[in-house]
């Protein structure tokens, strides 16, 4: 077929006239605090008040570098699945066995097996096993959802209940503590002065924000997750890409748990219990669309420093986890019911 | 609720005056004034923008009106919310028919007044009057019993107006009710809204297709940005230019381009050869040529749309070969066809073609923006370029890439759509509808859009439920009956009564 570029000539006419006024006064920009800039703006806002009343309440025990470097290492696990989940999210999807894989990805890289091999060659090994454990299973999910057609809330379920089981399994119950010391130099260490764990969190976080934002994968998750027909028929393999989308949370659920290792120094089946939900809420609180079509990384950091500093202040503050756990439902849902002011607002 | 023959009454059943709507930012009505007398059709025409939605809603309840004044028998109301809108006896029938699939026939007639004593429906009550009222609108062949997702459009629309009917509604406002119909069913609507007119109940009726306004309307109001700029025309004394002229402040003569005569040595860009489609049509064959276009007429249900959606790849074809350009295409791969240089304009735009919520420009380039991309990373700088070439060259309105998808009308929407396509260089461009939802005017301008692209090298085929326009825009013509070609031939030596002919026999067939 040859290159000739088509050319469409139009004649303007007065009905030009008409549909200039129209759409001059349908409006069709929004205000930009209701847009991503607002939303941003109100959750650093959020987040420094709570900041405030850490001080006011706990003092020099919340404000202190060693409390600021606790609240970032327990952000960073969360953080690292919930990178994943804003790319499932983003894509019209969810994900509920990312806690259960990290559980299982613990497991299996702490294994006799594993650690034995580990100690004889290096200890990349055990990273290796976490990270293939984690996108092997997403793949799983990926493909029953993509190219099985299982609704992703039963897929994952299902994937949320069998990998737990086979955890179990694999650990009969026991906790196994991680006797590869260089693993545990390595990432247990300082970089200056701050944890490698808080600088993986960091990372991953920045390489999501530029997949999402800067790359052709980025375009494509939007399209997928804001309207899958459109973007199929516009010739963008949406199946394919939902599968990668999984594949993707899978992966960040075996950087997580690498990261679990460091922090307790142990594989359990116990590991990342509900972390899903924590991930979801994060999320969701940040500004990423639960319909899909519309992420947010920097939201979703946003949301877990939320979530992990409001702990650390009721923490600091003796309130008891049930309490915090109260408060944390009430934010959701408010975090949701404001989503829902903004999206109907830019859409009138 | 006054309750006496409404014919002895010659006072408007609805009276509406002066109404004013500002939303933020816009003043959506600017002074309405409507007059709907019972047992009349009234007609409300106006192009898109006109503030014709927005009147709807106002009866509806769903919109408080800023200013101005209801009556209904000469009282003031205010409607407040749409239970005081079915209270005072006006109804909706929206263009989305809003209806419950999972529910049966009875059950959604009565949704939201279900008869129930202390908590328990009354079943059997309710099919009886659901049996009752379904009688009275010349259909009793639907069972109340039978769950709603399995009607056809045209049976939704009945429950729809079914449910009207149960609400002793007075008036009832039908948005564009044959836009999802075909023929022989809108002339089953038109039997029921005759029916409906005998008993004293008012219509007003909304539709961009003007004959249907002749065969049915009494008088006819038009809006133009916001205003009444003409009431109580008699339909059967106002000319189709004068309805024109009122629409868009000018007069038109019909805008189809005239087509240039076809190269006799025009290379065939498609060529589809025994295409079928199990359950939907088989053994077609079709050419289309650079600088020609092709259009298939046909019923709603005769397999046009699957047509175009099996060549496109987004339907899997069970048997036949297409070609484009020379490259035979695999079966059932959009990516392959899109890249051999098909582009689709699907028939729903809203939820098949666009991101409703992105802006314009990364909607036209949806399909292209991996090409401007250096190794995975996008360039947007390039991509805007490139989309705000197309928005210039299709004269998109208005001319902002950043605005989003949602807020176009539906001829600008259309154009991006287009737009997409002439980014990817495509030269056999599939079009779906294209003016469904698009007014008067933008009408005429995609047709000289499609003409133009057409004249500069493309292969364009096209389908469409309004005969008129098929046989006006295409330089030849495939008739599709019963998922069968029953005609091919150019398009000006066929009228639109041999297609309806054609298109009749191939059914009775």
């Amino acid at each position: 077929m040859s290159e000739q570029k088509l050319t469409p000539v139009v004649a303007t006419d007065e009905t030009s006239e008409v549909a200039r006024k129209e759409v001059a006064r349908s409006g069709g920009r929004t205000n930009p605090l209701s847009g991503p800039l607002g939303r941003t703006v109100g959750l650093v806002l959020a987040l420094l008040i709570l900041c405030v009343v850490g001080y006011v309440t706990a003092g020099e025990r919340f404000a202190s570098v060693n409390n600021l470097m606790t609240i970032l290492q327990l952000a960073a696990v969360i953080g690292v699945l919930s990178i994943g989940m804003t790319f499932v999210i983003t894509g019209g999807g969810i994900d509920l066995s990312v806690g259960s894989v990290l559980g299982l990805a613990t497991v299996w890289s702490t294994t006799l097996a594993t650690q034995t091999m580990a100690e004889d060659t290096h200890w990349i090994v055990i990273v290796g096993v976490a990270l293939a454990v984690g996108t092997v299973c997403g793949l799983i999910n990926g493909v029953l959802i993509a190219y099985g057609g299982v609704v992703a809330f039963m897929a994952t379920l299902a994937m949320l209940v069998g990998a737990r089981g086979l955890a179990e399994m694999i650990a009969n119950r026991r906790t196994q503590v991680v006797t590869v010391q260089p693993f545990l130099d390595t990432f247990r260490a300082d970089v200056l002065g701050i944890p490698v764990i808080v600088w993986m969190f960091a990372l991953v976080s920045v390489a999501g924000w530029v997949l999402l934002n800067r790359t052709t994968f980025g375009r494509r998750t939007l399209a997928v997750g804001g309207n899958p027909e459109a973007a199929r028929l516009a010739g963008i393999k949406v199946r394919r890409h939902s599968m990668y989308l999984y594949g993707i949370a899978g992966l960040t659920a075996g950087i997580a748990a690498v990261m679990m290792l460091a922090r307790t120094t142990a594989g359990s089946s116990t590991n990342g219990s509900l972390y899903e939900l924590e991930a979801i809420a994060a999320v969701v609180v940040g500004g990423t669309l639960l319909a899909g079509g519309r992420g947010t990384i920097v939201g979703t950091v946003l949301g877990v420093l939320i979530f992990t500093t409001l702990t650390n202040v009721f923490t600091q503050n003796n309130i008891s986890s049930s309490a915090q756990a109260v408060v944390k439902g009430v934010i959701i849902v408010a975090a949701v019911l404001l989503q829902q002011r903004f999206a109907s607002r830019s859409r009138t | 609720m006054v309750n006496d023959d409404p014919r002895s009454s010659p006072r408007p059943l609805l009276q509406m005056r002066g109404i004013v709507k500002v939303f933020p930012g816009a003043r959506a009505l600017d002074g309405v004034d409507l007059d709907v007398l019972p047992g009349e059709v009234h007609c409300l025409l106006g192009q898109n923008g006109a503030g014709k939605s927005t009147l709807i809603k106002v009866l509806a309840g769903a919109h408080q009106p800023t200013e101005g004044r209801i009556l209904v028998d000469g009282e003031p109301v205010t409607i407040a919310n749409p239970v005081a809108a079915l209270g005072l006896g006006i109804a909706t029938m929206y263009q989305e028919l809003d209806v419950v699939d999972g529910l049966s026939v009875a059950e959604n007639i009565y949704l939201g007044h279900e008869l129930a004593t202390a908590g328990f429906s009354q079943r059997r009550e309710a099919t009886r009057r659901t049996q009752e009222i379904l009688a009275r609108l010349g259909h009793p062949e639907i069972s109340p019993g039978q769950e709603v997702g399995r009607l056809s459009a045209a049976g939704k629309q009945i429950v729809s107006m079914a449910r009207a009917l149960s609400h002793d509604a007075r008036v009832i406002v039908m948005d564009e009710p044959s836009a999802v119909l075909d023929s022989e069913e809108v002339a089953n609507l038109f039997r029921v809204v005759h029916e409906l007119t005998a008993q004293g109940v008012a219509i007003v009726y909304i539709s961009h297709r003007l004959e249907e306004i002749r065969q049915i309307g009494d008088r006819i109001t038009v809006l133009k940005d916001g205003r009444t700029v003409a009431t109580n025309l008699q339909v059967s004394e106002t000319s189709k230019d004068t309805l024109i002229r009122h629409m868009t402040g000018r007069s038109v003569d019909h805008a189809f381009a005239t087509r240039p005569p076809l190269a006799p040595d025009a290379e065939v860009l498609l060529d589809v050869q025994g295409l079928a489609l199990a359950g939907a049509f088989e053994g077609v064959d079709l050419q289309v040529r650079a600088g020609e276009v092709v259009g298939l007429a046909g019923l709603v249900g005769s397999g046009r749309s699957e047509i175009l959606e099996t060549i496109y790849g987004a339907r899997r074809a069970t048997a036949g070969t297409v070609t484009v350009g020379g490259q035979k295409l695999g079966r059932g791969s959009v990516a392959h066809a899109v890249r051999a240089g098909i582009g689709l304009c699907p028939e729903e735009r809203k939820s098949q073609g666009l991101l409703l919520d992105e802006p314009v420009y990364r909607n036209i380039t949806l399909s292209t923006f991996g090409r401007f991309a250096r190794s995975a990373f996008l360039d947007e700088k390039a991509e805007r370029a490139a989309a705000e070439e197309q928005i210039r060259s299709l004269d998109l309105r208005p001319a902002d890439a950043d605005r989003t998808a949602r807020t176009l009308s539906g001829g600008n929407q259309q154009k991006a759509l287009l737009g997409r396509w002439l980014v990817h260089g495509c030269r056999v461009l599939l079009l779906d509808e294209p003016t469904r939802g698009v007014d008067i005017g933008a009408r005429s301008e995609i047709y000289a859009l499609v003409s133009s692209l057409a004249a500069s090298g493309a292969a364009v085929l096209v389908v469409s439920s309004e005969i008129e326009e098929v046989l006006g825009m295409s330089d030849r013509v495939l008739v599709i009956s019963e998922g069968r070609v029953v005609h091919e031939g150019p398009a000006a030596e066929i009228d639109e009564h041999t297609v309806l002919d054609l298109v009749m026999e191939g059914s009775a067939a």
